[in-house]
């Protein structure tokens, strides 16, 4: 009883109370979209618009700077590298770490422990801490101006919670599936490869979709790895053109709008994958 | 480092049929069994070791050895041993001292703004609310940006003479900021670009840790008298614990290898007032040659995180392994 005379007193509150929720959600919802319907609105208007007009709508409206930045061959080159470098990525991390995951997961033997956390401890040392000494070891190999000189780096950094989340998902799996399958004649291998993978299919969407973001994100190694304007990914690309056209804030607005799709279409198409991976990523590390 | 152990119950549900006796092995097979589990365990390693240990350890221990040395960085090795001459001159750099303050001042202004507004919002975020769905969904969309993208952005927004920032100002009659080209304002600038950019992320995680929250717990607290305040305080705040530490954790070592923003956001200016350790190291070692100087600015950046990730692992992380194993209440101070 006391409950429900408790509620009826309320209703004030309760009418205001959704009222100021929603204002506060609201303002911050503005903050964020802000820069980017900037920038959209921007990328239509030329210099002196922006100059005298930075808040309304383009009058008129001026597609030239978006169709000159779709009709050149260096952004769609870098979409290209930005792409092959992402999956080359998400393709040999995921690779790798499954393969070290399930041996952390299913099989006993000394040193694991000590091994795994190793590798777990990777997770502290991000780009910025082993760039310089990454550069010279890559430079020994010949790796500059090569994908190959980010795609490794990337898979080997990426490791780290690749391998945890992995490895959790492996032992949540019933020792009697395995058995089973060693029963039926399965090889360790074959039954890696035929039954567990396959059933961890949501995982393995989960850390692909981490490695491709991590991937397609980064800039602190293609900056250093490639000199060579051919190899260039998209966020060297965005800042190279922002030096190079910096007068011209119209042309790179419209520039960083195009850059920015291809990740915001990925993440409204993998939503759930990456949220999902960093919570776990996150509370497991 | 928390792990999900196999769940034993799954036990009862596995579909799969055990077969009671497995078939006798002569001694043999046995042995082979063995040495085949013993390739199978090197096989599937090896790969990641080799990756790991080539792209992640050698560096690191590469800078290490490359730090007390003087090297222009040619060739693989460095030769011209100088002892911890680096380390004290970083003492004496002023700008590398710089770097840590800034870097601290960016903590504390996380810490205390950052982190608190995104869990106000993960809290609210977690009532029933029309257009949630949509809300996290835009919160979220700066994180999955390059820092590039967001850099660039702001640099417009912020321009002192063309930027939008000052257009809005002067329309709210606060008159104009020099944001980005002062020496004073350039931290709380690229602070709210920070905030713009992250925020969103540690969202996402506060409401993951609010959403694992058993619903009869804040109820049970609502029947005994408690209000919304006391409901926070004395239910909801102490079993975010183990997230709020978690988020704490990765501001304090995202903030110290912080370059990508402030590298295209501001280079480190105007005049260094917003350079940060990798800017710092990334000047000296690729602009100026000097590797095995830059290489101490690396091993101070992994010690800072190296200290403060185990301090924090055994102090206060701890606390969660033990309440998790105990009970709910772990969490309470």
């Amino acid at each position: 009883m006391s409950v429900h005379a408790r509620e009826r007193r309320s209703t004030p509150a309760r009418i205001a109370r959704p009222i100021a929720l929603h204002t506060i959600v609201i303002v911050i919802g503005v903050f964020i979209m802000v820069p980017i319907v900037y920038g959209i609105l921007g990328g239509f208007k030329d210099n002196p618009q922006l100059a005298n007009n930075p808040i309304g709508l383009p009058a008129p409206w001026v597609p030239e700077n978006y169709t000159n930045v779709l009709a050149s061959s260096d952004f769609w080159r870098q979409v290209f590298n930005s792409s092959l470098i992402a999956l080359s990525t998400a393709l040999v991390t995921v690779a790798v770490s499954a393969l070290a995951a399930f041996v952390f997961a299913r099989f006993a033997f000394r040193g694991r422990e000590f091994l795994f956390t190793i590798f777990a401890a990777g997770l502290m040392f991000p780009f910025a801490v082993a760039i310089l000494p990454l550069f010279i070891i890559l430079r020994f190999f010949g790796l500059l101006n090569n994908p190959l000189g980010v795609i490794l780096p990337q898979a080997a950094f990426g490791l780290a919670l690749t391998i945890i989340i992995l490895r959790s998902f492996f032992r949540s799996i019933p020792h009697e599936v395995e058995e089973a399958a060693i029963l039926d004649g399965c090889s360790p291998f074959g039954f890696f490869w035929r039954i567990l993978l396959p059933m961890a299919r949501p995982a393995l969407a989960t850390v692909s979709v981490l490695a491709v973001v991590n991937s397609w994100n980064n800039f602190f190694l293609p900056l250093v790895v490639f000199n060579d304007k051919v190899w260039w990914t998209l966020p060297v690309g965005v800042q190279q053109f922002s030096g190079q056209y910096s007068a011209d804030t119209a042309k790179i607005l419209a520039y960083v709008v195009l850059a920015m799709i291809p990740a915001l279409a990925f993440y409204a198409v993998a939503e759930r994958q990456l949220i999902g991976g960093l919570t776990a990523g996150a509370t497991k590390g | 480092m928390k792990t999900t152990k196999g769940p034993e119950s799954a036990f009862a549900a596995s579909p799969v049929p055990r077969r009671l006796v497995p078939p006798p092995q002569p001694r043999a097979s046995k042995n082979r069994g063995k040495a085949r589990k013993r390739i199978t365990i090197i096989l599937f390693l090896l790969p990641g070791v080799i990756l790991f240990s080539l792209l992640v350890l050698a560096p690191i221990l590469l800078a290490m050895y490359s730090s007390v040395f003087k090297w222009n960085g040619f060739g693989l090795l460095p030769t011209n041993f100088v002892g911890l001459d680096n380390f004290t001159r970083l003492l004496d750099n002023e700008i590398f001292l710089g770097d840590l303050r800034r870097g601290a001042l960016l903590i504390v202004l996380s810490l205390v703004v950052q982190l608190p507004l995104a869990l106000a919002i993960a809290l609210l975020l977690n009532q029933k609310m029309r257009l949630r769905a949509l809300y996290r969904l835009l919160f979220f969309a700066p994180y999955v940006l390059s820092e590039v993208i967001a850099a660039v952005l702001f640099s417009m927004l912020l321009s002192p003479e063309r930027g939008l920032a000052n257009e809005v100002l002067g329309f709210l009659g606060l008159g104009t900021s020099s944001f980005l080209s002062e020496p004073d304002t350039v931290m709380f600038s690229l602070f709210i670009v920070i905030t713009w950019k992250y925020f969103g992320f540690y969202v996402i995680l506060y409401l993951a840790g609010r959403q694992s929250i058993p619903k009869e717990l804040t109820e049970a607290a609502q029947i005994d008298g408690c209000g919304p305040w006391h409901v926070f305080r004395y239910v909801t705040l102490p079993l975010l614990g183990p997230t709020i530490r978690i988020t704490i954790f990765l501001s304090v070592i995202g903030t110290i290898q912080l370059f990508d923003l402030v590298y295209v956001l501001t280079g480190g200016g105007p005049v260094h007032a917003s350079e940060t350790l990798g800017v710092t190291m990334y000047d000296i070692g690729f602009n100026r040659f000097q590797v095995g100087y830059a290489s101490a600015i690396s091993v101070v950046m992994f010690l800072l995180s190296l200290v403060f990730a185990i301090g924090y692992q055994r102090f206060v992380l701890k606390r969660d392994l033990d309440g998790a194993t105990t009970t709910m209440g772990g969490g309470r101070r």
